[in-house]
């Protein structure tokens, strides 16, 4: 019994999210151009869904929509680049604003509707701002989107130790890290937070944290505008990453493929959903270089998973290590 | 002020598109209203539909009356597909959170879209108007499709049908019996499953037959499921979830936005409908004939 209790905390003390972070990070050196391309990509979706989660998982709101405020992050991220010359800085800070701004507006009518009808009113408003990116030619270049976003001016970072001989992708790859690193530390501080803990007890019964109390409408728009916040900084990277940013960062199909990947990952856990992402894009990469018909392949999958593993891919890794516990305290 | 026949020839045609629009939206409304499940494969279906009719259309030739078997099989087709979703598959979900069914369906969407361009290719397909329908006539000198003019009749026919079915017949008084309170039915010794499969087949059946008469007017293309189905949710959210009526008025609704927001904002008319839907929302959370969720 002392012995697996002393390998538990032994466990539990390793920095699990810090080891895997440098794990990620040292994609680069490995030397591929290609992986360092699926790496990026993962760890931005992944953002993408771990905010998204924050909604779905800890404060019980489905939002059809969230594809809105990573579009807003993504257009203003690289109009700010390419059409004003502003540095990476200042358009990615602004990109979170702008996504912020607009979550607390959309948001306030949102969270004064329940169940279906908030998950509806997140995708009008999602569908609107799709609409504004597709018709508002001069700005955002409409149906073609904006192409050549521009990359940060990263020259320093070859001035830093092992940094010196890498290609550009690379480095971005780096700041990609560090700032989704920054991101993912801040929402899991916010989850763990008391804040945090309202929007659970919020998810598992609205009325009775009404009636002890809470502002429960407030709470909900601030998890909201979080998230919001956060699917902004998302898109502001991925428009870089993509080298462009179009319409379609914004349709519902958009706010569909994050909601699988929470869904896919697990929403009863802060990693699910990065899990998730993670295994959509590597089976998406692996996929499409066998078949053409992607969408059907990924169609089928989701259903074995869906009956197959009902708690996610976390959900089931969980229930795996529970097991192989139990079996060795027997 | 622009001149009157032009202002009923924008009518009329937005009201076609209504129609068109209800026939689909109409089984989406149903299905959620008693399974309370919302079917994202709607458009699929619809989708099916069209490329069904087309198939039949294609194997009859030039028989007589061959549009109206073809849309009549086509629509069967989609009803038997329907069942077999929901009996093998969506039935072992309903315990589950909502969330689970939502993701069934869209499963179900990037299958079915799949398997109509592995089917049917990617080019654009199309089908002749049914003869004795190909004419047009005048209206307050606006020329009008007969065919049109049709859809425009046998929408609200399919509204009234619906409606004293599920209003005067046994049949649609456990249907509605079931969108109360599906356990005290079922504890009552209805059998709730064969009503689920039942419903849901109806809805899927509403989707082909859509599909399939809207074939003379659009063409059949893959990407008519996704644009569609985000058309019909505009519609029965802005009529009320699961309210029938209320599917009816947000169909009329919509296509008058569409056709006379192209007179005020052209370019914005798919904005002005999405405008409309927030709009709606924000003052009546439920839709404009919904009850709020218990």
């Amino acid at each position: 019994m002392s012995a697996i209790n002393t390998t538990r905390t032994w466990s539990r003390r390793i920095p699990w999210a810090l080891v895997i972070w440098l794990v990620v990070l040292s994609v680069p050196w490995m030397g591929s151009r290609f992986y360092t391309f699926l790496a990026t990509e993962i760890v931005i979706l992944a953002l993408f869904a771990v905010s998204l989660n924050l909604l779905l998982g800890y404060t019980g709101l489905v939002s059809f929509g969230h594809a809105a405020y990573f579009g807003i992050g993504a257009y203003t991220c690289a109009i700010l680049m390419k059409t004003h010359g502003v540095p990476f800085p200042i358009a990615f800070a602004a990109a979170g604003a702008m996504a912020a701004a607009f979550a607390v507006v959309f948001g306030f009518f949102c969270v004064r509707s329940t169940r279906i009808y908030f998950a509806m009113l997140t995708l009008a408003f999602a569908q609107i701002v799709w609409a504004v990116c597709f018709k508002w030619n001069s700005v955002t270049g409409g149906e073609q989107g904006l192409s050549n976003v521009p990359y940060p001016d990263l020259g320093w970072m070859a001035s830093l130790p092992l940094l010196g001989d890498m290609r550009t992708a690379d480095h971005y790859f780096v700041l990609v890290m560090v700032l989704a690193g920054i991101c993912f530390l801040v929402l899991r501080r916010v989850v763990a937070s008391p804040f945090g803990r309202m929007l659970t007890a919020i998810r598992e019964n609205p009325e009775r944290a009404e009636f002890v109390g809470l502002n429960v409408r407030g709470y909900q728009l601030a998890a909201f505008a979080i998230a919001g916040t956060f699917a902004g900084f998302a898109g502001a990277l991925f428009g870089i990453f993509n080298r462009g940013v179009f319409p379609d960062f914004a349709y519902w199909s958009k706010s569909a493929e994050v909601l699988i990947m929470t869904i896919l990952g697990g929403m009863g856990s802060f990693w699910g959903p990065a899990v998730g992402a993670a295994a959509l894009a590597l089976l998406s990469h692996q996929i499409t270089t066998v078949t053409q018909y992607w969408p059907l392949v990924l169609g089928v999958v989701l259903i074995v998973l869906l009956f197959a593993f009902p708690g996610g891919i976390a959900g089931a890794l969980g229930s795996v290590r529970t097991r192989l516990r139990r079996h060795r305290r027997a | 002020m622009p001149d009157p026949s032009f202002l009923v020839g924008q009518a009329l045609s937005g009201l076609t598109a209504a129609m068109f629009l209800f026939i689909v939206a109409s089984g989406l409304s149903v299905v959620f209203g008693v399974l309370r499940v919302l079917n994202f494969a709607h458009g699929s279906l619809y989708m099916l539909g069209a490329y069904l009719s087309w198939q039949i259309t294609h194997w009859l030739g030039a028989a007589t009356g061959s549009f109206w078997l073809a849309a009549l099989g086509a629509a069967a087709g989609v009803a038997l597909l329907g069942g077999l979703i929901e009996r093998f598959l969506l039935r072992y979900l309903y315990g589950r959170d909502d969330l689970y069914q939502l993701l069934l369906t869209y499963a179900l969407v990037l299958i079915l879209g799949d398997a109509v361009r592995i089917t049917w290719g990617t080019q654009q397909l199309t089908v002749q108007r049914p003869a004795g329908l190909a004419g047009s006539f005048e209206l307050f000198g606006a020329v009008v499709p007969t065919y049109n003019f049709f859809i425009i009749v046998l929408g609200p026919t399919i509204a009234i049908v619906c409606w004293l079915l599920l209003s005067r017949t046994g049949t649609g008084r456990m249907i509605r019996a079931a969108a109360y309170d599906r356990e005290m039915l079922a504890a009552l010794g209805a059998d709730v499953g064969r009503l689920y499969t039942l419903m849901f087949m109806a809805g899927a059946f509403l989707a082909g037959l859509g599909g399939a008469l809207v074939t003379p007017v659009r063409s059949i293309v893959p990407g008519m499921d996704v644009e569609i189905i985000v058309e019909a949710f505009i519609v029965v959210v802005i009529g009320g979830l699961g309210s029938f009526w209320g599917t009816f008025l947000g169909a009329i609704i919509f296509g008058q936005v569409l056709a006379f927001g192209i007179l005020v904002l052209p370019g914005f008319s798919i904005f002005a409908v999405f405008a409309l839907m927030a709009i709606v929302l924000i003052i009546r959370p439920a839709g404009l004939l919904g009850r709020p969720l218990a």
